[in-house]
């Protein structure tokens, strides 16, 4: 799986960080860093549910 | 169609609806029975209109997250709390009443303060005063009042701290605070209050701008008033969003979360015994699903036509997002009505969804987090000093809660 960010429509709610700080980060402004663009398999799940809670539907997941 | 009779303007069931006597942390009855029977509906207003009105969980999200869907309260159809909040915001200009690309500009001038790592650097100093508010209260009368000795204190004191605001003037900014949260607000009332907070801030910002300090009307002064990206106006505007719904949000949440558990002693029981972070950060989501505390409803305006949930929402229609009953959606969370701190509840709309999904949240949950898991173990005796039946709720409050929670230990 393959995580893209929109900086842009983040709104820095930060929950991504917290449900899945190996794969997301914030910059000083909050807005989302990606620190992992190919994370494992046993990330699937959290990078998922980072995702579904994201408000601004900011994290896309493309499937490999 | 087959909805002559729920379309005559006599027909529609009005909004806000009562919750049941004896049952203060669920929402209306007739709230479910919409869900369950037309999620997507028209109920009636204060003045007469006819809004929809959202209830199901996926249905919340889709919309809320649509940019089809305006925060305008400008826009004509949006769905006004009140005579007195419509004649506010048609001046006001701030991020909540604005759409993007305003929106996301006027956003991001304050999301820094907010950032995960900014806030978890803040946790020593919430458990500081977390455990100076419980020294005082135990060296206090006991029985006391839990929203005057602990609830409201604390995260007035960390909301001052952030924003640079003096907290010995807090009986001052906390009355104004009441009254803009307080639904029976009349509109005089409203715009007073609403004024004096205004001020309030606009004389900090100009002190600050002379003067500056560490924190974040300092910065909203220095980077911003000073460069001319915002009126001074507007700085205080903001300032006063961050430092009203900083304290009074969760204020209630700790109050009204302290009587949830102690109505659910098993729950509490857990919270209490069990020294586990993961527990306490899920029991924080869980209890804000479960008391959706921002309970008059999220307002928006359709910009287009929009179907949803079968019917069709006419671009200028006003919409209304029933956050409370959509996190007690069966679809979304198995056996809704039961308070169950270890169920996954990440998914709830207690923050509301969208690009105007509260700013503050990364803080509301530290303080949370910091409260609940401290307040229980070191008062493990912390017993209502009253019949449940006797306490007042917010019910008119455009945020729900208690006025009081005397407790004893």
């Amino acid at each position: 799986m393959r995580v893209e960010v929109d900086q842009p429509k983040c709104v820095a709610s930060g929950q991504c960080v917290l449900v899945a700080p190996q794969v997301f980060d914030q910059d000083d402004e909050g807005t989302v860093q990606l620190l992992d663009a190919t994370p494992g398999p046993e990330l699937d799940e959290d990078v998922r549910e980072s995702a579904a809670i994201c408000p601004a539907a900011a994290i896309r997941l493309v499937e490999a | 169609m087959t909805d002559t009779v729920m379309d005559t303007p006599t027909g529609l069931p009005e909004h806000p609806m009562p919750r049941a006597t004896g049952c203060p942390f669920d929402p209306p009855p007739a709230l479910k029975d919409l869900q369950a029977e037309r999620p997507v509906s028209r109920v009636r207003i204060w003045d007469g209109s006819s809004p929809w009105m959202i209830t199901r969980h996926e249905d919340v999200r889709a919309l809320l997250g649509d940019p089809r869907i305006s925060a305008d309260p400008r826009r004509p159809g949006y769905p006004h709390r009140s005579a007195a909040t419509r004649e506010r915001d048609r001046t006001r200009n701030t991020l909540l009443t604005t759409d993007d690309p305003e929106h996301a500009r006027l956003r991001r001038m304050v999301t820094a303060p907010f950032a995960i790592r900014k806030v978890e650097a803040l946790r020593p100093s919430v458990r500081r005063i977390v455990d100076d508010l419980i020294e005082e209260m135990l060296a206090g009368p006991n029985p006391t009042d839990l929203v005057e000795a602990f609830a409201l204190p604390l995260p007035s004191l960390v909301i001052c701290a952030l924003l640079g605001v003096p907290y010995e003037q807090h009986d001052f900014f906390q009355r104004h605070s009441r009254v803009l949260v307080h639904r029976a607000s009349t509109r005089e009332e409203l715009l007073a209050s609403s004024e004096a907070l205004t001020d309030y801030l606009d004389g900090l910002l100009a002190a600050k701008l002379a003067d500056p300090a560490d924190d974040v009307l300092s910065t909203l002064a220095v980077e911003r008033v000073a460069t001319g990206e915002l009126t001074r106006r507007q700085a205080a505007e903001t300032g006063v969003l961050l430092l009203v719904a900083g304290h009074e949000t969760t204020a209630n949440m700790i109050a009204l979360g302290t009587l949830a558990l102690l109505r659910n002693p098993d729950q509490l029981a857990l919270l209490r015994d069990r020294d586990d972070p993961k527990l306490v950060a899920s029991a924080v989501e869980e209890l804000l699903r479960y008391l959706n505390i921002v309970h008059s409803g999220r307002r928006r305006v359709a910009l287009e036509d929009i179907e949803i949930g079968g019917e069709l929402i006419h671009a200028g229609d006003g919409v209304i997002f029933a956050n409370d009953i959509a996190n007690r959606d069966p679809g979304a969370f198995p056996d809704p009505d039961r308070l169950d701190l270890t169920r996954d509840a990440r998914r709830h709309v207690a923050f509301g969804y969208g690009v105007h999904q509260c700013l503050g949240q990364p803080l509301a949950r530290v303080e949370l987090q910091v409260a609940y898991s401290t307040l229980y173990s070191r008062i493990p005796t912390l017993a209502p000093a009253t019949d449940f039946d006797q306490l007042e709720f917010k019910h008119d409050g455009f945020v729900y809660g208690v006025y009081e929670l005397p407790v004893r230990w």
